[in-house]
């Protein structure tokens, strides 16, 4: 025999304080889990959409990163005539050499400059990257013209169309703004590559990317330009590379995440306990009442789990709730692999949402457990006394 | 001049939209070392009465005068005071703190005196030495007996050696022998000690025990 | 005081209750210290750094070189009384799971400007006169489990190569927030295997008096304004500030936490201060009718709540100092000298005290309001 759920829901009613301070409590633990997962995800999906499985990065071999990286002029040139590279609509290979430099810009907001990623790019690296611009136009040849990310354009000081960015000794006037569908690209600065190479790091690329004819033929290319004894490189798919880089941070805010919210839904069951402990103590003549009436201790235990269940239900709802409106926002780290700001919206999925109501249910399990125990054993008789 | 002087008292209550009166106009004198019995069925106002005596509640109109102070028109902050010195109160059921012993409940309205420890210790001592329970002295509430755990109601109301002692049907919830118990304890400590004792039952044997009985019906007094 | 035994005795009444909240407290102020902690730590870094100490780095991003001439012209400017160089070196050790910083330095200035980094006399002399030696932190010794003569092979990625050092020196921070787990070896072994072409990664400078930091810089950074290689001068503080500052808005996301982790506990202590006072109607009627006053009742409810949250942030900010202080907890490596500072210590307590106010204020009125009257009806 089951007792109703809605004798449950009257009781819950009836304490309408005491219910919503306990699911409160479970509501800030849940809020917690969700934007911290949120800020794990949000950071290595960034990094994860800016790699394309159908894109090979090759870095000089022994280099972990494209700061650390050198690729000579020649090496390139061999590379980029590589059949299994993939051509774009005038028929030109899809292949992009590129210089890879971190500089300090000044941030729009307070004093102090920020590490940013400046990539010079020749015209192929559009189409291979997937760029589009939001604003102005691309980079003319032959002058000192940039493009920047629009995740920077907000965030650093002198990053309107027409204005003037001083780097390197020389002044680069500012014609467009691009996206990248969100990825890490977006907080970078693009030029040609022609002009980067002189006025950094001198005649030598620090990567080359290119598309794949066909997505397959990696391990073929991989093989290829790794045994080629002219060129000491190593090949990546690009997917790879970028989320190779996101590995050591996400993996710090997960553990982060499940640290700081297991100690707090232990104490968020604490307070469930207390709850549900008070509700079984006042509601002692009922109790017993429905165990005269026979209803079998099961039922009881049941009865009481389910309505600490419920109190839970409402606090991971009103948890999802909290943490929901930081979907979208946008903050920045550093990605340790360049030494470069990488700037990254939170992102609060409908699985962490759904993660952090099953979250909020089991706190009110294990909360409502010893409470609903003690009711479903209690003996009439002294209860009635 | 009187102990208790009730003047012209008015008692009204509103409840819902109704108004309920319970005095309309009630004047009564006790005098020091009494022993009055009040009765009157439910509903009579006799607890109210009792309420209005110790300050608890507030007349709607007229004057209440307790050992020459003015009952009615002090603040409750200073009546919370004059409680503490003047007035002992027992309830029909007992009212005893659970989470403290016999003896602590007792020693409960020593802490507002200006009392030592062992002041205090040696006046428990004595009061419950009077109601008979020295042997109880360590225990809780949930291990004495009803009529147990109505004398150390009472032990706690004249610990402070107050000015009058109001007594709430303290033999509503007894039975035969118990009541008897607590009635004859009431009438030594009016004897032996002298306490101006006001005690509100429904129970004609109680009553007995009085030295005056007063009959309080729709809130007429009647002797 | 005389009514203490009361609010004990209340205490008790709910053991488990009681209990429990005090641990939620605890475990609240545990996380609270934790989380604060970090901030603190990485914030020490800058707090601890020397006034008289400068860096110099390249304008443009601290990954490009200066010139080595930059050495002279440096100790020349009027108020630097000392100069030193270094360079990062990028290398793994092993499998590479395991990072740790590596530098070469030029030893004697080295050594000379940084006195917090200390070396046994004889380990001194060995790593100043011997090319390949390495000074290698305390810490990074026992995470590898290296001994001092032992030769160790790093492999470079900047640099590439394998490079062997053999381990002359090790050295102890006197000051916690300085990383035991460094690797320092000799910049003229990087500039030897290099052919001579590497050049200093930044330089150190030491300053005559503190107060000329601004206009050392000011006059470093026009010097070689327009050379190829413009500087950034800056004060050991404001460069460890920068580098705090890498890690994103740490600082706030730690400060939310750690207001979502009060928040939580605050429904949880607010609702046992509640539920406990609601059970309590009827006997504190009682206490008003024997003549305690409203405002005593009222403190009796706030000394209870006080009593439970103090006894909590006592254990969890105590318990937080002891285990981090016991265990040696450096965040793996990336918060050397984790310390629950009093600073700390104080905020928390600081936190608790409006914790007890904030759940026992709405109790305690409702006690110090109650109608004798009515409750007792409710009791009768």
């Amino acid at each position: 025999m089951k007792i109703p759920l809605v004798y449950n829901l009257r009781s819950i009613a009836h304490r309408p304080v005491s219910t919503a301070m306990t699911a409160l409590g479970l509501a800030l633990v849940v809020a917690v889990f969700v934007a911290m997962l949120a800020l794990a995800g949000g950071f290595r999906a960034t990094l994860a959409r800016t790699g394309s499985p159908d894109n090979v990065v090759v870095l000089r071999r022994g280099a972990t990163s494209e700061m650390e990286s050198g690729v000579p002029r020649e090496s390139a040139r061999l590379i980029a005539a590589d059949p299994r590279i993939a051509s774009g609509a005038d028929a030109r290979p899809l292949v992009s050499p590129e210089v890879f430099v971190v500089i300090n810009i000044p941030r729009a907001v307070g004093e102090g400059v920020n590490n940013v990623v400046a990539r010079g790019v020749n015209d192929e690296a559009f189409a291979v990257r997937n760029i589009h611009l939001v604003a102005g136009r691309k980079f003319a040849s032959g002058r000192s013209e940039i493009i920047l990310g629009k995740k920077i354009v907000p965030r650093f000081a002198h990053t309107a169309i027409g204005d003037t960015l001083r780097f390197a000794n020389r002044d680069w006037i500012v014609v467009g703004h691009f996206a990248a569908a969100g990825s890490a690209l977006e907080s970078e600065i693009w030029g040609e590559n022609e002009q980067f190479m002189p006025v950094f790091r001198g005649e030598v690329f620090q990567s080359v990317i290119f598309r794949l004819r066909d997505p397959a033929a990696f391990d073929e290319v991989k093989r290829a330009l790794e045994g080629d004894q002219r060129l000491q490189v190593q090949a990546q798919r690009e997917s790879a590379f970028y989320a190779g880089q996101s590995t050591v941070l996400t993996r710090i805010l997960t553990f982060l995440a499940i640290m700081i919210t297991s100690v707090m839904a232990v104490g968020a069951v604490f307070g469930a306990v207390n709850t549900m402990y008070a509700a079984v103590s006042s509601r002692t003549p009922e109790i017993a009442v429905l165990l005269t009436l026979g209803f079998a201790p099961r039922s009881v235990l049941a009865s009481f789990l389910s309505e600490s269940v419920a109190i839970a239900l409402l606090g991971g709802v009103a948890g999802g709730l909290l943490a929901l409106p930081i979907n979208g926002i946008v903050t920045s780290t550093t990605n340790w692999n360049s030494f470069s700001e990488v700037a990254f919206a939170f992102r609060v999925t409908p699985g962490l949402l759904v993660g952090g109501v099953i979250f909020a249910v089991v706190m009110g399990l294990v909360g409502g457990f010893f409470p609903a125990w003690r009711a479903a054993r209690l003996q009439v008789v002294q209860a009635l006394r | 001049m009187a102990l208790v002087e009730v003047r012209n008292v008015h008692k009204s209550f509103q409840r819902d939209s109704q108004v309920i009166e319970v005095f309309e106009n009630l004047t009564l004198d006790i005098a020091a070392g009494s022993f009055t019995a009040l009765m009157g069925p439910s509903g009579s106002g006799k607890s109210t009465f009792l309420n209005l005596l110790a300050g608890l509640d507030r007349p709607t109109s007229g004057t209440i005068t307790v050992a020459g102070a003015a009952v009615n028109t002090m603040s409750p902050s200073a009546l919370a005071k004059w409680r503490a010195r003047h007035i002992g109160f027992v309830f029909q059921s007992y009212n005893l703190l659970p989470v403290l012993t016999a003896a602590q409940n007792v020693e409960l309205p020593l802490l507002l005196a200006p009392l030592s420890k062992k002041e205090r210790a040696e006046r428990v001592r004595i009061a419950l030495g009077v109601v008979g329970l020295e042997d109880r002295m360590v225990h809780y509430p949930r291990q004495l007996s009803g009529g147990q755990e109505q004398r150390v109601a009472i032990a706690r109301a004249i610990v402070s050696d107050p000015t009058l002692t109001l007594l709430d049907e303290p033999t509503g919830q007894l039975d035969k022998k118990s009541a008897q118990e607590v009635l004859t304890l009431l009438q030594r400590l009016n004897d032996e000690f002298h306490k101006t004792i006001i005690v509100v039952t429904h129970d004609a044997h109680a009553a007995e025990k009085a030295k005056q009985v007063l009959h309080l019906d729709k809130g007429v007094l009647a002797a | 005081m005389k009514l203490l035994p009361l609010v004990f005795a209340n205490l008790r009444r709910h053991r488990l209750r009681t209990l429990l909240t005090t641990l939620g407290v605890a475990l609240a102020m545990f996380l609270f210290a934790s989380l604060r902690s970090v901030v603190t730590t990485l914030n020490a870094g800058a707090e601890v750094a020397s006034a008289e100490r400068m860096g110099v780095q390249n304008k443009m991003a601290i990954v490009f070189p200066l010139p080595m001439s930059y050495r002279e012209r440096l100790a020349a400017v009027p108020g630097v009384v000392a100069v030193s160089w270094a360079n990062w070196f990028g290398g793994q050790y092993g499998d590479g799971k395991v990072f740790f910083a590596q530098f070469a330095v030029d030893p004697e200035s080295y050594l000379a400007m940084y006195p917090e980094v200390v070396v046994p006399p004889d380990q001194k002399e060995a790593f100043l006169h011997e090319r390949t030696a390495a000074l290698v932190g305390q810490g990074l010794m026992e995470v590898f489990g290296w001994k001092l003569g032992q030769d160790v092979t790093i492999r470079g990625t900047i640099f590439p190569g394998d490079w062997t050092f053999t381990i002359r020196a090790v050295y102890t921070p006197s000051v916690r927030a300085i990383d035991d787990r460094s690797f320092i070896f000799r910049y003229d072994y990087l500039d030897e295997r290099t052919q001579h072409r590497v050049t200093p990664g930044w330089y150190a400078l030491k300053l005559q008096d503190a107060a000329l930091a601004p206009q050392v810089a000011h006059t470093i950074d026009a010097m070689f304004e327009n050379s190829s290689a413009p500087t950034k001068t800056m004060t050991e503080k404001a460069f460890n500030q920068s580098f705090v500052t890498m890690w994103g808005n740490v600082q706030f996301l730690m400060n939310s936490i750690g207001m979502a982790v009060v928040f939580a506990i605050l429904m949880v202590t607010a609702n046992a201060m509640m539920m406990t006072a609601r059970e309590r109607t009827g006997e504190v009627a009682v206490l008003k009718t024997i003549g305690f006053t409203d405002r005593t009742l009222f403190g009796l409810v706030m000394a209870e709540a006080g009593l439970v949250t103090l006894t909590g942030a006592v254990l969890g900010l105590g318990g937080a100092k002891l285990l981090y202080a016991g265990t040696g907890f450096n965040g793996f490596g990336f918060l050397p000298g984790f310390d629950v500072t009093a600073g700390t210590v104080a905020v928390g307590l600081g936190i608790t005290l409006l914790l007890a106010v904030a759940s026992g204020a709405v109790p305690a009125l409702r006690a110090y309001r109650l109608s004798i009257v009515q409750a007792l009806r409710h009791v009768e």
